[in-house]
């Protein structure tokens, strides 16, 4: 009992942790490549116009992808691990 | 065959699609009628949501937002995208595991106490009529078009058709009913694109297209859209904003409010595992990306194609700017005008200048021309920009940007079976979220309300009975408020993420993320984010939406900092988080068997299907 509880505190923390890498990600390509850091991003040409418009047009929705599936894989491999999957 | 017959057969075949799919899997009991029985695989569950998510606001509107915002509505793209991430990583495993049937039930039982339910209801309900209106919006502009009748006419036989729809289904019919609106929505919206991306630039994929070389003018066809809106006098479209805070609020506010709306949620009580609902959410957002990622292509094509209908010669390389302005189409005499000096729609036919979906189009009112310097050409530009030494007084053409999307085929001269493909796509995306926005209403009544919190004992076909009625109601008010709608379909809709983001996604993640967080703390918050939200969104677009009855004219310089309405829902959800933890940490921490809860929806184990009441 003792030892579970243990095991399943240590499995929220992973989770915790994984999802605190995710939206820092998740963060970084909206609101950081797409809108803040746009003006610094100006001097790289994409197709007629700059980085960070492709960022806010294109780059963010592809990554948003990336990170889903991303988190599933992994979350799926810690459930195996904590024998918590179904 | 007349384009309107095409039109019809177009949407006439993809109805009888629907119909016969719902028909084939009708739901039997309430529990099939809210949740679909519990069983349906990720990637049909992953359709089905992008359907239900996917409405009028991203079919038809979003487009015509970014073709006339440019850059700057960028935020609807990232936004309605973006909020999936947060949904899949900090709700919907949980609320699966959860496993009961609506949003109401998570935050009535998780705080034990029925004010928290009682409000969690009218959180949901203000955010999906909003939403709702939003639907109507956009439905009525298809079907206005389609049909051939006024907006008005459009809207309320949008309504009739939505709420047969919506009353006699139920989600296990529309579980597969929404599979087959996605695939229908997803060609219908595609295949014009890769049509026009290829006429434009010889790149069949839109998303590659828009950033590749203009055919016409050799330059790539971002910079060319840049050259003809600035000689229009409008600002780059691909000009970056000057105040950043409001586009990230904006963005903010777009995805913590598609991780609170209950109709994408509830979604994620169909699939047999906790597993599942974190690959159900990967699935969505790919289904999904698909038009988002082929929206901006649209727009900015449609913006390029739409001014250089109107100015020919500004399409290719331009010598002299001056006269590529001038030489803008010609229209024939015009005779009868409204009071406000507008054309009568008969009367835009008379000139082989005049493209043929103008004509059609102006029957709906959408677009409105008027001759102001009487030069016997039409003129667009912005009306702030002068353009007197040219002999112009003023914008002669107006075009909603909510026609946009479906003139878009028009516009681009393709032929009558990808019109009639559009006008079914069009009316599939709206029609399927409306039913779904729908069928979250009368379930936060029906069960949410009356059955567990006033009649108990009411019988299966009663709260059926109850839960057919509020549609009715639903629709009713959406539509009424919908014939003077807040803004464009797409910025009612994002106003409906904003209420839904502050009031109800934070009492729901700190459900999940937080022990401490207590009834007391979770009604206040929810109170908080729901009220401010409403009152900054009615100061300036008035009380219920009414017209007129706004306390402040809607521009930047009366917005505090210069946040919009729209992007208020980030603010009003940090309210709620504040308040809530506040007023948990000033009172007396949850009972140990929510605490248990907490603990076991947080491990995917023994899940089991969704339990029924």
């Amino acid at each position: 009992m003792a030892e579970e509880k243990i095991d399943s505190a240590d499995y929220w923390k992973a989770n915790v942790r994984l999802i605190t890498g995710c939206l820092i990600v998740w963060a970084f390509v909206s609101y950081g490549m797409a809108i803040l850091f746009r003006p610094l991003l100006a001097g790289i040409p994409v197709g007629g116009t700059d980085l960070g418009f492709w960022f806010a047009q294109q780059g963010s929705i592809l990554t948003f992808i990336v990170l889903i599936f991303f988190y599933a894989w992994k979350m799926n491999k810690l459930d195996q691990k904590f024998g918590l999957g179904e | 065959m007349s384009q309107f017959a095409i039109n019809l057969l177009f949407v006439g075949a993809s109805f009888a699609l629907y119909i016969g799919i719902a028909i084939w899997a009708r739901a039997g009991s309430t529990k099939d009628f809210y949740v679909a029985g519990g069983g349906v695989h990720p990637i049909t569950n992953g359709m089905a949501t992008a359907a239900d998510w996917m409405s009028a606001a991203s079919f038809i509107s979003m487009a015509g937002l970014l073709a006339s915002g440019g850059y700057a509505n960028s935020s609807f793209l990232m936004g309605w995208t973006g909020g999936y991430v947060i949904l899949a990583m900090l709700l919907a495993p949980y609320l699966r595991k959860f496993g009961k049937f609506t949003v109401p039930d998570f935050i009535g039982d998780r705080f034990y106490s029925n004010a928290a339910r009682l409000v969690a209801v009218i959180c949901l309900i203000v955010a999906s009529v909003t939403y709702v209106i939003g639907q109507m919006t956009g439905a009525g502009v298809a079907f206005s078009r389609f049909l051939e009748v006024s907006n008005t006419w459009g809207i309320w036989i949008a309504a009739a058709i939505v709420f047969l729809y919506a009353v006699f289904g139920g989600m296990k019919g529309i579980t597969y009913t929404q599979v087959a609106q996605y695939i229908v929505l997803i060609i219908a919206y595609t295949i014009p694109a890769v049509f026009i991306a290829f006429q434009l630039t010889g790149n069949p994929i839109p998303m590659f297209g828009m950033f590749s070389t203009h055919t016409e003018s050799g330059v790539p066809l971002l910079q060319k859209l840049d050259e003809v809106v600035v000689a229009l006098g409008f600002q780059d479209y691909t000009a970056d904003v000057d105040n950043k805070l409001n586009m990230v609020l904006f963005t903010l506010s777009l995805m913590v409010g598609t991780a609170g709306l209950p109709h994408v949620i509830i979604r994620f009580f169909t699939v047999p595992k906790v597993a599942d609902a974190r690959w159900s959410a990967g699935w969505a957002l790919v289904f999904i990306a698909l038009l988002y990622l082929t929206a901006p292509a649209v727009g900015s094509m449609a913006r390029l194609n739409l001014s250089t209908t109107i100015y020919p010669e500004l399409a290719g390389q331009v010598q002299d700017e001056e006269a590529a302005l001038q030489a803008s189409i010609q229209h024939g005499e015009i005779t009868t005008t409204d009071a406000a000096g507008f054309a009568a729609a008969e009367e835009w036919t008379d000139h082989p200048d005049i493209p043929e979906w103008m004509v059609t189009w102006a029957e709906t009112g959408l677009i409105q021309f008027r001759d102001l310097n009487n030069d016997g050409r039409i003129q667009m530009y912005n009306d702030s920009a002068d353009f007197s030494h040219l002999g112009w007084e003023g914008n002669e053409l107006t075009v909603n940007n909510d026609i946009l999307v479906l003139a878009n085929p028009e516009i681009a001269n393709l032929p009558p079976w990808v019109i009639g493909l559009i006008a079914a796509g069009g009316i599939a995306a709206a029609l399927s979220t409306a039913a779904g926005l729908l069928l979250a209403i009368s379930s936060a009544i029906s069960h949410d309300l009356i059955k567990t919190m006033i009649n108990p004992k009411i019988s299966e076909k009663g709260e059926m009975l109850a839960a057919r009625i509020s549609m009715g109601g639903a629709i009713l008010l959406a539509t009424y408020l919908g014939l003077n709608p807040p803004g464009f379909a797409a910025q009612t809709v994002a106003l409906a993420f904003g209420i839904a983001g502050a009031s109800l996604f934070p009492a729901l993640m700190m459900g999940i993320f937080s022990k401490r967080i207590n009834d007391k703390g979770a009604v206040a918050g929810m109170l908080t984010g729901l009220i401010l939200t409403l009152l900054y969104i009615f100061t300036y677009l008035g009380w219920l939406f009414i017209p007129g009855t706004n306390m402040l004219p809607n521009t930047p310089d009366n917005w505090i900092l210069g946040i919009s309405p729209l992007s208020f829902g980030a603010v009003g959800a940090m309210f709620n988080f504040a308040v809530a933890f506040a007023v948990s940490h000033a009172t007396e921490e949850p009972p140990q068997e929510i605490q248990d809860l907490v603990e076991s929806v947080r491990y995917p184990k023994g899940a089991g299907t969704a339990i029924d009441h």
